[in-house]
């Protein structure tokens, strides 16, 4: 038994762990445990990779081949994003899609159906999916694709895990001339401007906006929105850069609402009024807090909870101002809030994204916390929107099934191949998935 | 006939040589695989079944481009290992073994087969092998063996006494094997690992200060060869540790329980 966590260091769990790098191992394993769950390199905030038994995927991170010619690479799933870009960017390839962190595993990517800073234009992680090979309760690996046992591909991608284990998939990158990005960043006095910019920059390949939560009144929504693409200058070498670390987890106190409230003045002080323009290396466009080891520790031991959630375009406007009066209202800081524009919705049954509006804002876990979720939610579901499963350590049953539509056709599938008999995590419990 | 510009004097400095490494598929080994294959090198990987080694071989492959062959070889096949050495049709700059097998000492107490089976896993069947190696580099005047024999061999404990008296004697082979090579410019490195965290050493419940990583393994070992170091401890706290072993009496030491 050991205390497992995810990166929200909420809920722990003493869990019995196991590390596999075999596929023979794996299957072993799996006919002797019920009711376990892959975890992949804990970066989800919440309880989906957490259960009794965890089965750590991470060892297994092989890279099997890579077609220079189609850009495709076939990689085993421990294999975490920043292997691979170590790999590819040198030789002047780039993930077509990549979350905020680059420590996350391919299994991660694909079970989160994750999405990036580009989702109005590449769309979701599985998009760039080839094919993948699915470990099935019945010991069976089968390959997945878009035309390839499709319904199993469908709830595989954003499936959370609950499906089998990803084992190893095929993904294309796309091709880059630059470890540079090209960035501008527009400074936004309100909600009103932020969504406009997100318009006026839509041709934009990357975009996202830094929102800060606590202004209140005329001052409401605003922002810093960075938007860019790869320069196009031939440098991509690699040039190592120093790490920061957060060596243990600070007294809860240090994060009080004035901290944050100073940060993000700090944040939204720094920059200049108007438009400006940046040339930032990769790393510090896509991970900015990648260079600082244990970040999570900030929020201290207790710690805490990211809440995501999405609306439709025709409602966000609206859904975001009554949002963001709500926590101003309630004084509870969040460190980090981004706000995106999506594009359209894919096929997958449990894939987070669908075109509108996504802000994500970190709590720390604290008294109260709880009740002024339970409040944006109702907010979230009356305008039709949805919850980050990815995200979540606390949403209910009927918050979540309004948002997911589809998942009758999930626990279908999940009955038709006896997986919710083997493949279960404490988020799928509270939420009857 | 063997022609001078493949056994060229300054091969220890070219890279793109290959490096054979037997016991391939043990974490320490593949660990020294990568090491090997970062610093520029290709691999000859050797072992049992080594198709079960084709995925880890096309990892090194396409993330650092060097050339890598993974080869069937089992130690106690003695009559096989002139016949393997043979094949490669490029002789490696340095060969390097891991093999070795832990094995169950109350086993060993009461079945001979499995007393044998330590014995001839970690001494007997790394002679055979080592000794073929020897002639070929001997005669060439270049190259370097490395043998990963274990602290166990530094005294006989009752826990592994008999894996441990095979590693000594492996110990002892290769501390002789460098007398004899030195002459012919021939480098020799003895490995002891402590403790390590590998599949060998899997659910045992190890103290977390005196034990390795693989990693940490493989980066002694290239070191070590690099700098010509005879006898390496990995990690370098069990050089001290098994300092103050050795010095404890006898009289003292048969009544201990470590
Ligand atoms: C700083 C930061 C920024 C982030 N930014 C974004 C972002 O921009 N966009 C976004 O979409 N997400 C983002 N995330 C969330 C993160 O990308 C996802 O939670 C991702 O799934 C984590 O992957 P992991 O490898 O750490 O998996 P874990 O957290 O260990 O597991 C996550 C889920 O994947 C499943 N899983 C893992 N491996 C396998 C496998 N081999 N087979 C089957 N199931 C598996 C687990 O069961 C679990 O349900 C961010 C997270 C952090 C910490
Ligand atoms: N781990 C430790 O704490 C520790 C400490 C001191 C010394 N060592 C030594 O370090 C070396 C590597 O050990 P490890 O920890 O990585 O453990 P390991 O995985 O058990 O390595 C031993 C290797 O020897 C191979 N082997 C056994 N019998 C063989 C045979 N007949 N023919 C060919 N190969 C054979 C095994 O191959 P298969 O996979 O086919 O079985 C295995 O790959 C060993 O010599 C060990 O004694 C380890």
């Amino acid at each position: 038994m050991s205390n497992t966590k995810s990166w929200g260091n909420y809920p722990k769990v003493a869990a019995s762990r196991v590390t596999i790098s075999e596929t023979e191992r794996l299957k072993a394993l799996l006919n002797e445990v019920d009711d376990v769950i892959s975890y992949g390199n804990g970066r989800s905030y919440g309880d989906s990779a957490l259960n009794d038994n965890v089965v750590c995927i991470k060892p297994k991170n092989y890279f099997l081949n890579f077609d220079e010619e189609k850009g495709l690479l076939h990689i085993q799933a421990g294999a975490l994003l920043s292997d691979i870009l170590e790999f590819s960017v040198p030789r002047g390839w780039f993930l077509k899609v990549s979350p905020g962190t680059k420590l996350i595993t391919v299994g991660g990517a694909i079970a989160s159906d994750i999405h990036g800073k580009n989702h109005h234009v590449e769309g979701c992680f599985s998009e760039s999916v080839a094919m993948l090979s699915l470990l099935l309760p019945s010991g069976e690996i089968v390959s997945c694709s878009n035309t390839e046992n499709v319904d199993l591909f469908r709830a595989t991608c954003g499936g959370m895990g609950l499906t089998g284990v990803i084992v190893d998939a095929k993904i294309y990158l796309k091709k880059i001339r630059s470890r540079y990005i090209d960035q501008k960043t527009i400074k936004t006095k309100n909600l009103k401007e932020t969504f406009e910019a997100f318009e006026k920059y839509k041709d934009q390949p990357y975009s996202v906006a830094w929102i800060d939560c606590l202004a209140k009144k005329g001052r409401m929504g605003r922002s810093l929105l960075m938007v860019g693409d790869f320069s196009d200058d031939g440098q991509l070498d690699f040039v190592p850069k120093k790490k920061l670390n957060i060596p243990f987890y600070f007294p809860s106190f240090v994060l009080n609402t004035l901290s944050v409230k100073l940060f993000n003045a700090f944040y939204y002080g720094k920059v200049k009024a108007g438009v400006s323009e940046q040339r930032v290396d990769f790393d510090t466009f896509f991970y900015p807090l990648d260079s600082i080891n244990n970040w999570n520790r900030i929020y201290g031991k207790n710690g805490f909870t990211q809440y995501q959630f999405i609306l439709p375009k025709k409602n966000s406007f609206e859904g975001l101002e009554e949002i963001l009066k709500t926590i101003a209202n309630s004084g509870k800081g969040s460190f980090l809030s981004v706000l995106k524009l999506y594009g359209k919705e894919n096929e997958n049954y449990l894939s987070f994204p669908i075109e509108g509006y996504s802000l994500a804002l970190d709590f720390k876990i604290e008294k109260g916390l709880f009740p002024l979720l339970d409040q944006l939610d109702e907010i979230v579901i009356n305008k039709g929107g949805r919850i980050y499963l990815a995200k979540d350590a606390r949403v209910s049953k009927a918050t979540f099934e309004k948002g997911y539509p589809r998942i009758e056709v999930f626990r279908k599938l999940r009955r038709k191949y006896n997986m919710h008999e083997k493949f279960n995590s404490i988020q799928s419990k509270r939420l009857g998935i | 006939m063997k022609s001078s510009t493949q056994y060229n004097q300054n091969a220890l400095e070219s890279k793109n040589s290959y490096i054979l490494i037997i016991g391939a598929k043990s974490d320490i080994a593949k660990a020294v695989a990568r090491k090997y294959a970062e610093e520029g090198f290709n691999l000859y990987l050797a072992a049992r079944n080594a198709s079960a080694l084709d995925e880890f071989a096309s990892d090194i492959k396409i993330r650092l481009g060097c050339k890598v062959a993974c080869l069937e070889l089992d130690i106690l096949d003695y009559t096989s290992h002139q016949i393997f050495y043979d094949n490669l049709k490029e002789k490696p700059l340095g060969v390097i073994s891991a093999v070795g097998y832990l094995g169950d000492q109350e086993k060993a107490e009461n079945d001979f087969a499995e007393t044998s089976k330590q014995i001839a896993t970690n001494f007997t069947g790394i002679v055979s092998f080592f000794n073929i190696i020897a002639a070929d580099f001997e005669e060439r005047k270049s190259g370097f063996i490395c043998g990963i024999s274990s602290v166990a061999g530094d005294r006989g404990r009752k826990s592994n006494f008999i894996y441990g008296a095979a590693k000594a004697a492996l110990s002892t082979y290769l501390s002789g094997l460098r007398n004899r090579l030195y002459e012919s410019g021939v480098h020799v490195i003895t490995v002891k690992p402590g403790f390590v965290a590998t599949k060998m050493t899997e659910g045992l419940d190890l103290p977390k200060k005196l034990t390795g990583t693989p990693q940490q393994v493989a980066n002694d070992i290239y070191k070590a060869q690099k700098n010509k170091k005879n006898v390496v401890y990995t990690i370098w706290i069990w050089r001290w540790i098994m300092l103050a072993i050795r010095y404890i009496p006898e009289w003292q030491f048969k009544k201990m329980s470590i």
